[in-house]
C-alpha cells in the first residue's frame, strides 16, 4: 500500500508544481512540443525494455538543439542503458543517426526528476519536426509478489510506471503498450481508455497532456522467465605474447525472482516439470566469440560436468551451461568460465606503433543482468601507458599482477561498471558501442613487434 | 569439457617423459660410441638413466586420475588435509598451529594444531611457497593433488639406495622399478589422494634406510639423519609407531643373535634419543614417547643397550670369566626386575598409558570387532582378503618367499632388518587392509632381491657358457660353482637353453606384473570416489556428480552458520566443500558424539528430533543409493550406526532392526527399522518413483528389493534438497511448533 501511495503523492505534488515550473522555465518547454509519443514497454523477461518513439516539433521562436528526457527517481536508479536515434528519410529508406545522450541536472526539477539531454545532430528550426527513437532498459524493476513462493506456484510480479509519459513537454497524443510474457494477468490499473488484448495492454491514446503529467500504473502479472542476475562478474582478459587471449570470468549468479519457500521435492521436479518450479531455471546460454578454444567451466570445488559447447570458427560460439543444481528463487551459484581466443582476432596495431585490443565489454550470458562488472585487462609484462576507451562512463584504475615467471609484474587495467545489461541483442544498436580500447606506448626502436617489447 | 585443462596438463607431463627418455637414450648411445667409457662409468650412466626413468614413471603412472577425471582431491581424509593446507598457506604457520576449528564437532570444536600430523600440510605448503618464490603461479590445489605422486617418485630413489645397501645396486634398481608401479602403494598415492600415507611411506622407507646405513657404518652422521627421518615420519603419520617398535625389535634380535656391535650401539642410541626428543615437538605426539605403552619397547631396548654396553665394559675390566658370569646373572636379573617394576608402577599409577584400541586390534584382529565398533566399521580396517593381496602384489607375492630365501642365505645386519620388516609388516597387512601399504616397500625390496639374484645367476650362467664356447677353455671364469661344474657337463646346450627359458619366463612374469599394475592403477585406484562414473546403456560414460552438487548447494544456499548432521564419513567433505559446520567428522576422536548421531539416526523421528534440537542441527544429510544402485550408502552403513549408537546408549538394540538376524528393508523388515529416522530420510517419497522398468515403484536398486514403507510422512523435518540422482538428500530441521 505504501508503494502505491508514493506515486500518488508524487502526482499531487507534480500537479501543484507544474504551474510554478511553467513560470520559471517557460522558454525551453514552451518551445518544444511532442506531437505524438508511442511507448512500448516489453516486460517479457526480467529486463524491462522501453521503446519510445517521439515526434517532436519546435513551436518556439528560436531553433532548438537539445531535447530533454525525464525519468522519475525510482527509475533512474535502475536505468541500465539509454540510447537515442534520430530517424531521417521516408519509410523504406529510413536511416538512423545515433545521438549523444548525457545526464543533465536541472536546478528546478520537480520531485527529484532526473533528466537526460539528447543532443540533436541538426538543430531543429522553428516549425520543423523530428522523429526520435529512444530505447532504455530498466533492471530490477519487476517486483515479485508474493515475495516467497513454493515449488508448485508460478511467479507473479508487479511492474510500476506511469500511464502518462513523464516529460517536461506538452504531449499532444500518446499511447503506451505493455507487452506481458503470457496472458495471465492478475490485475492492472485502468486509466481510461485502457484496453487488453491477449498479452498486450494498451493505455491511451491520451490527448493533450500538460508537462509532468503522471498517472500511476501497476500491472500484476505472471512472469516465469529466468530472473538470472549476476551479482558480481569479474572478467579477466590476459594477453599472452604467445598469441593467445585468455579469458577468465568469475560469476556470482543468483535467482532474483520470488524466493523459494519450503520444501524442494526432487520427485515433483522430475516428474511434473510443467507444474513444478516453473520460475526456476537450470540452463544458461553464453555467447562466446568465434574460434574459441580450451573452454572450461568449474567452481571452487572442481569441474562442473554439465555443459555443452557449440564452437564455430565463423559464427558466435554457444556455450550452454548448467549450474550444479537448478536455481530457485533466492538460490545462488558461483562458477568460473574460462576460454582462450586467438589473439590476432582482437589485437591490432595502429600506425603510431601502439597496439590496441578490441573487446566487448559486457557479459556473454544471454538475458542476464550484471549488477557489478569488473573487467581486468592483464597486459604482457613490460607494457606501458595503457589507456582504455569505453563509450560509457566506467571507473578505471591500474593494478599489478604476478603470473608465471614474472619479475616486475604485469600491468592490469581495471574497469568497473554497475548495472550492465546485454545490449548486444538489441537490434538497433551499433557496433562500436561495446568496445574497449587500449594502447600501450612503446619506445620507437621497439616498434616492430609485440614480442620485442616483452623480451625487454 | 570435463576437466579439459587438467587433462591437458596431464598430457603435457605424459609427453614430456618419453622425450626425456629419448634424450637420455641418445645421450648414452652417443657416449658409448664416441668416448669409450670404462665399464664402471657405463654402468653408472646406465644406472642413473634407469633410475631417472623409474622416477618419471612413478610420477606419470599416478596421473591416471587426473586424465580420467580432473585435478581434484579424492575421498574423505584428503579433503581435511586440503582444507588445513589451504588454511596454512593463507594464514601462516603460527595461526595454523593455534587453530581452533569451530566448524567441526559442533558444539565441541576441535583443536586442529594439537590433533593432527602436520607433516603433509607443511610439506605441501613448503612446495607451494617454493614454487611461488620461483614465480610459478600455481594454485595450492594443484600442489596438493601432485604431492603424493611426487613423493612416490622420491620413494623410488630411496628404494634404490635401500636395495643397494642391503644387497647390490641391481637389486636396488629392481626394487625402485617394483615400488614405482606396485598397486599396493599406488592405491594410496595417486594424484589427488592427498593423504598422510603419501608422504609417510617415503619417510618410513627413508628412516629405515638411514638407520640400516647407520648400523652398517656405525656413523653418527647417518644415525642423526635417521633421527631426522624419524622426525619427519612422526610429523606425517601415526604409523610411526611401527618404526618405534620395529627398530627396537630388530635391535633386540641382533642382541640375541650375538650381533651386538659398537655400530649398533651408536646407531640406535643416537636415533632413539634424538628421534624421541624431536618427536616430542609434534603436539599431537607430545610426551607419548615416555608415557605411552606403545613406545615402551623402544625405551626398554634403549636401557638394555646400556646394560649390554656396561657388561661389555665390565667384561673388559674383569679378567675372570667365572666372576663375570656371576656378575652377568645379577645384573641382568636386577635390570629386568627394575624394568618390570618401573613399567608396573608406571602403568598402575597411570603415568604410562595402556595400549590403545587400535594397537590392540593389530595384535588381536578380533579385538576391535568385539570392543570398538567404530574401528571395526571402517572398511579399510577390515582383515585382508587373499584376493586383495594378489591384487596389490601380484607376482611379488611369489617372489617374496624367494627373496626371503636369498636373504637368509646371505645373512647380514641389513638383510636381517629387511626380513624382519617384511615378516612383521606382512602380518599387519593380513590384519588390516590399509596396512598392505606398509608392507609394500618391504615386499618390493625382498622380491627385488629375488629377481636380481636369480637373473644375475642366470645371466652369469649364460655368459660363462658363451665365454667357454668362444675361448674353448674348460674353466668358467669367475662363475658360480654350478656354472663351472656345468661347463664340464655334457648337457651344456640343454642347460643354456634352460637358463634362457628361465630368463624368458622371468621377463614374462615381470612384464605381466607391469601390465597388471597399469591396469589396476587405471581401473581400480584412480577413481576420486567423489565423482562416480558408470557406463550408460550405449557404452557412453555417465558421471554422477551428486556429492559435489549437494555440497555446493549447502555452501551457497544455507545460512553460513548452519549445522549439518550426517554420518561421520561425510564430515570432512561437508566442511571442506560445503563450508558448513558438522556435528561429527572422520576424525573419530569422540566416540560418544558419534554414538549420539548414530542414536539419532536409528531412533523414531520424534526422539531423533529431541536429539537434533539438543545438538542445534539445522540440516540432516543422508546418502542414498537406491536410485542409482550405489551400494556404499547410508542404509548399508546403518547397522554400524546402530552398533556404535548402541555401544554408548543401550536403548538402541541391534536385534530390533533385524529380522531373524537378517538385515532387510522390504516389507518383511523389522518395524523399528521401517520407522527409524535413517529409513525415513532415505526413502522419503521414494515409493512414488519408478527406478527400473518392469519393477514396482519404490524398487531399491542398491539392494534389489521393493521397499517396505512407501508412505513416509515427516513431521519435524522437510526435504530441502535432493540431488539429481538422489545420491545425497538434505533435510531441514523445522523449528519447534508454537505451543499455543
Amino acid at each position: 500500500m505504501e508503494a502505491l501511495l508514493r506515486p500518488r503523492i508524487m502526482l499531487s505534488l507534480t500537479i501543484i508544481l507544474i504551474p510554478i515550473f511553467l513560470f520559471i522555465s517557460g522558454a525551453s518547454s514552451h518551445q518544444i512540443r511532442i506531437n505524438n509519443a508511442e511507448r512500448r514497454i516489453d516486460l517479457s523477461t526480467h529486463i524491462v525494455k522501453v521503446f519510445l518513439t517521439l515526434k517532436v516539433e519546435n513551436t518556439g521562436k528560436t531553433s532548438a538543439s537539445e531535447i530533454l528526457l525525464a525519468f522519475p527517481p525510482t527509475q533512474v536508479d535502475h536505468l541500465a542503458f539509454l540510447e537515442a536515434l534520430a530517424a531521417t528519410g521516408k519509410k523504406k529508406k529510413k536511416t538512423y543517426v545515433s545521438l549523444a545522450v548525457k545526464p543533465t541536472q536541472l536546478p528546478d526539477a520537480p520531485n527529484e526528476t532526473n533528466y537526460y539531454t539528447i543532443v540533436l545532430a541538426n538543430p531543429l528550426n522553428t516549425g520543423e519536426t523530428a522523429t526520435l527513437e529512444i530505447l532504455y532498459i530498466l533492471t530490477h524493476s519487476l517486483e515479485p509478489f508474493p515475495v516467497e513462493i513454493s515449488q508448485s506456484e508460478s511467479q507473479l510480479v508487479y511492474y510500476r510506471d506511469s500511464a502518462l509519459i513523464l516529460s517536461p513537454y506538452h504531449i499532444k497524443q500518446q499511447t503506451t503498450f505493455i507487452k506481458i510474457p503470457s496472458n495471465k494477468v492478475e490485475s492492472f490499473t485502468r486509466v481510461e481508455p485502457t484496453d487488453r488484448a491477449g498479452n498486450e495492454l494498451k493505455y491511451g491514446p491520451y490527448e493533450d497532456r500538460p508537462p509532468y503529467s503522471y498517472s500511476p500504473l501497476l500491472v500484476h502479472f505472471e512472469n516465469n522467465n529466468p530472473f538470472s542476475v549476476v551479482e558480481e562478474l569479474v572478467r579477466e582478459v590476459e594477453i599472452s605474447h604467445w598469441g593467445n587471449l585468455q579469458i577468465t570470468e568469475q560469476y556470482k549468479l543468483a535467482h532474483a525472482g520470488a524466493r523459494h519457500k519450503g520444501i524442494f521435492s526432487r520427485v515433483d521436479y522430475q516428474s511434473k516439470p510443467a507444474f513444478s518450479g516453473v520460475s526456476s531455471f537450470k540452463h544458461l546460454l553464453a555467447r562466446l566469440p568465434p574460434r574459441v578454444h580450451s573452454v572450461y567451466y568449474r567452481d571452487e570445488i572442481g569441474n562442473i560436468s554439465t555443459s555443452h559447447l557449440r564452437a564455430d570458427s565463423w559464427k558466435i560460439s554457444e556455450l550452454e551451461i548448467e549450474p550444479r543444481y537448478p536455481l530457485f528463487g533466492g538460490w545462488r551459484a558461483t562458477f568460473v568460465i574460462g576460454y582462450g581466443l586467438p589473439l590476432e582476432d582482437f589485437l591490432f596495431e595502429s600506425s603510431d606503433g601502439r597496439r590496441y585490443l578490441n573487446f566487448t565489454f559486457g557479459c556473454p550470458l544471454v538475458e542476464t543482468v550484471v549488477d557489478k562488472l569488473t573487467i581486468k585487462v592483464v597486459l604482457p609484462e613490460g607494457a606501458k601507458g595503457p589507456s582504455a576507451v569505453v563509450p560509457f562512463p566506467v571507473e578505471q584504475r591500474l593494478e599489478t599482477k604476478y603470473s608465471y615467471l614474472d619479475v616486475v609484474g604485469r600491468t592490469v587495467v581495471v574497469l568497473e561498471k554497475k548495472n550492465v545489461v546485454p545490449v548486444h541483442n538489441i537490434p538497433f544498436q551499433w557496433n562500436d558501442l561495446n568496445i574497449l580500447f587500449w594502447g600501450s606506448k612503446m619506445e620507437k626502436k621497439k616498434r616492430n613487434s609485440l614480442l620485442v617489447m616483452l623480451v625487454d | 569439457m570435463v576437466g579439459k585443462t587438467e587433462s591437458q596438463n596431464g598430457a603435457v607431463k605424459a609427453t614430456a617423459a618419453p622425450a626425456m627418455n629419448l634424450e637420455s637414450d641418445l645421450f648414452s648411445n652417443f657416449s658409448f660410441k664416441s668416448f669409450k667409457l670404462k665399464t664402471k662409468q657405463q654402468e653408472l650412466l646406465l644406472r642413473v638413466s634407469i633410475l631417472g626413468l623409474v622416477y618419471i614413471l612413478a610420477f606419470i603412472t599416478r596421473l591416471f586420475s587426473v586424465l580420467r577425471y580432473e585435478s581434484m582431491i579424492h575421498e574423505f581424509d584428503p579433503y581435511f588435509n586440503y582444507r588445513t593446507t589451504l588454511f596454512l598457506t593463507e594464514k601462516g604457520f603460527y595461526e595454523f598451529w593455534n587453530w581452533f576449528d569451530s566448524e567441526s564437532w559442533y558444539p565441541l570444536g576441535r583443536i586442529i594444531g594439537g590433533t593432527l600430523y602436520p607433516g603433509l600440510m607443511v610439506t605441501a605448503a613448503f612446495i607451494y611457497w617454493t614454487l611461488r618464490f620461483l614465480r610459478f603461479a600455481v594454485h595450492i590445489r594443484e600442489v596438493c593433488v601432485l604431492t603424493a605422486p611426487f613423493f612416490a617418485s622420491n620413494t623410488t630413489v630411496v628404494a634404490y639406495f635401500f636395495g643397494k645397501e642391503i644387497w647390490d645396486s641391481g637389486a636396488g634398481l629392481v626394487a625402485a622399478a617394483f615400488i614405482a608401479i606396485c598397486p599396493g602403494y599406488i592405491s594410496r598415492s595417486v594424484a589427488g589422494s592427498y593423504d598422510n600415507e603419501g608422504v609417510a611411506i617415503f619417510a618410513l622407507l627413508l628412516t629405515f634406510y638411514l638407520f640400516v646405513k647407520a648400523v652398517n657404518t656405525g656413523s653418527l652422521a647417518w644415525a642423526l639423519a635417521s633421527a631426522f627421518g624419524y622426525f619427519y615420519m612422526v610429523s606425517a603419520w601415526g604409523g610411526y609407531v611401527f618404526i618405534i617398535n620395529l627398530i627396537p625389535l630388530y635391535v633386540l634380535v641382533l642382541l640375541i643373535t650375538g650381533r651386538y656391535s659398537m655400530r649398533l650401539y651408536v646407531a640406535y642410541n643416537c636415533m632413539y634419543v634424538l628421534g624421541m626428543l624431536l618427536a616430542m615437538q609434534i603436539r599431537f605426539v607430545g610426551f607419548q614417547h615416555v608415557q605411552s605403552g606403545e613406545h615402551m619397547a623402544a625405551m626398554g631396548v634403549f636401557f638394555l643397550m646400556q646394560v649390554f654396553y656396561f657388561l661389555d665394559w665390565v667384561k673388559y675390566m674383569l679378567s675372570d670369566t667365572k666372576l663375570f658370569q656371576a656378575f652377568l646373572r645379577i645384573t641382568v636379573t636386577s635390570a629386568v626386575a627394575v624394568g618390570a617394576l618401573a613399567l608396573g608402577v608406571g602403568t598402575a599409577s597411570g603415568y604410562i598409558s595402556p595400549w590403545t584400541g587400535r594397537f590392540y586390534s593389530l595384535l588381536d584382529p578380533t579385538y576391535a570387532k568385539d570392543n570398538i565398533p567404530i574401528i571395526a566399521s571402517v572398511s579399510e580396517h577390515q582383515p585382508t582378503a587373499w584376493s586383495s593381496f594378489m591384487f596389490d602384489f601380484h607376482i611379488l607375492l611369489f617372489l617374496f618367499p624367494a627373496g626371503l630365501y636369498f636373504c637368509f642365505k646371505k645373512l647380514s645386519d641389513a638383510t636381517i632388518f629387511i626380513v624382519m620388516y617384511g615378516l612383521t609388516s606382512m602380518y599387519f597387512a593380513g590384519v588390516m587392509v590399509r596396512l598392505i601399504l606398509v608392507a609394500t616397500p618391504a615386499v618390493c625390496l625382498i622380491s627385488a632381491i629375488a629377481v636380481s639374484a636369480t637373473i644375475k645367476n642366470l645371466t652369469s650362467l649364460l655368459r660363462t657358457k658363451s665365454k667357454t664356447a668362444v675361448a674353448g677353455s674348460s674353466k668358467g671364469t669367475g662363475g658360480s660353482k654350478a656354472s663351472s661344474k656345468a661347463s664340464f657337463d655334457q648337457s651344456q646346450p640343454f642347460q643354456k637353453n634352460g637358463a634362457i627359458a628361465l630368463l624368458l619366463g622371468a621377463f614374462y612374469l615381470l612384464s605381466k606384473y607391469a601390465t597388471h599394475c597399469t591396469w589396476v592403477t587405471s581401473e581400480a585406484y584412480s577413481s576420486p570416489s567423489i565423482v562416480l562414473a558408470a557406463r550408460g546403456a550405449h557404452g557412453n560414460r555417465v558421471i554422477f556428480d551428486d556429492y559435489r552438487e549437494a555440497y555446493f548447494w549447502l555452501r551457497q544456499n544455507t545460512p553460513p552458520d548452519a549445522k549439518v548432521m550426517s554420518w561421520w564419513d561425510y564430515g570432512y567433505q561437508i566442511t571442506a566443500m560445503g563450508n558448513r559446520t558438522v556435528i561429527v567428522d572422520n576424525n573419530t576422536w569422540n566416540n560418544t558424539h558419534i554414538a549420539t548421531v548414530g542414536r539419532a539416526m536409528s531412533s523414531y523421528e520424534d526422539e531423533a528430533y529431541e536429539i537434533m534440537r539438543s545438538l542445534d542441527v539445522d540440516y540432516v544429510l543422508v546418502v542414498f543409493g537406491g536410485v542409482t544402485g550405489y551400494s556404499s550408502d547410508d542404509i548399508n552403513k546403518f547397522l554400524w550406526m546402530v552398533r556404535i549408537g548402541g555401544g554408548v546408549f543401550p536403548v538402541i538394540k541391534e536385534p530390533d532392526y533385524l529380522v531373524n538376524g537378517d538385515y532387510r528393508v522390504d516389507k518383511g523388515a523389522a518395524p523399528k527399522m521401517l520407522n527409524c529416522l535413517m529409513y525415513k530420510l532415505s526413502y522419503y517419497r521414494f515409493g512414488e518413483l519408478v527406478t527400473e522398468y518392469g519393477k514396482p515403484p519404490g524398487y531399491d536398486r542398491a539392494r534389489g528389493v521393493e521397499i517396505g514403507n512407501k508412505d513416509i510422512k515427516l513431521e519435524h523435518l522437510e526435504e530441502a534438497f535432493t540431488t539429481s540422482n538422489w545420491i545425497v538428500r538434505i533435510y531441514k530441521v523445522k523449528p519447534p511448533n508454537n505451543r499455543w
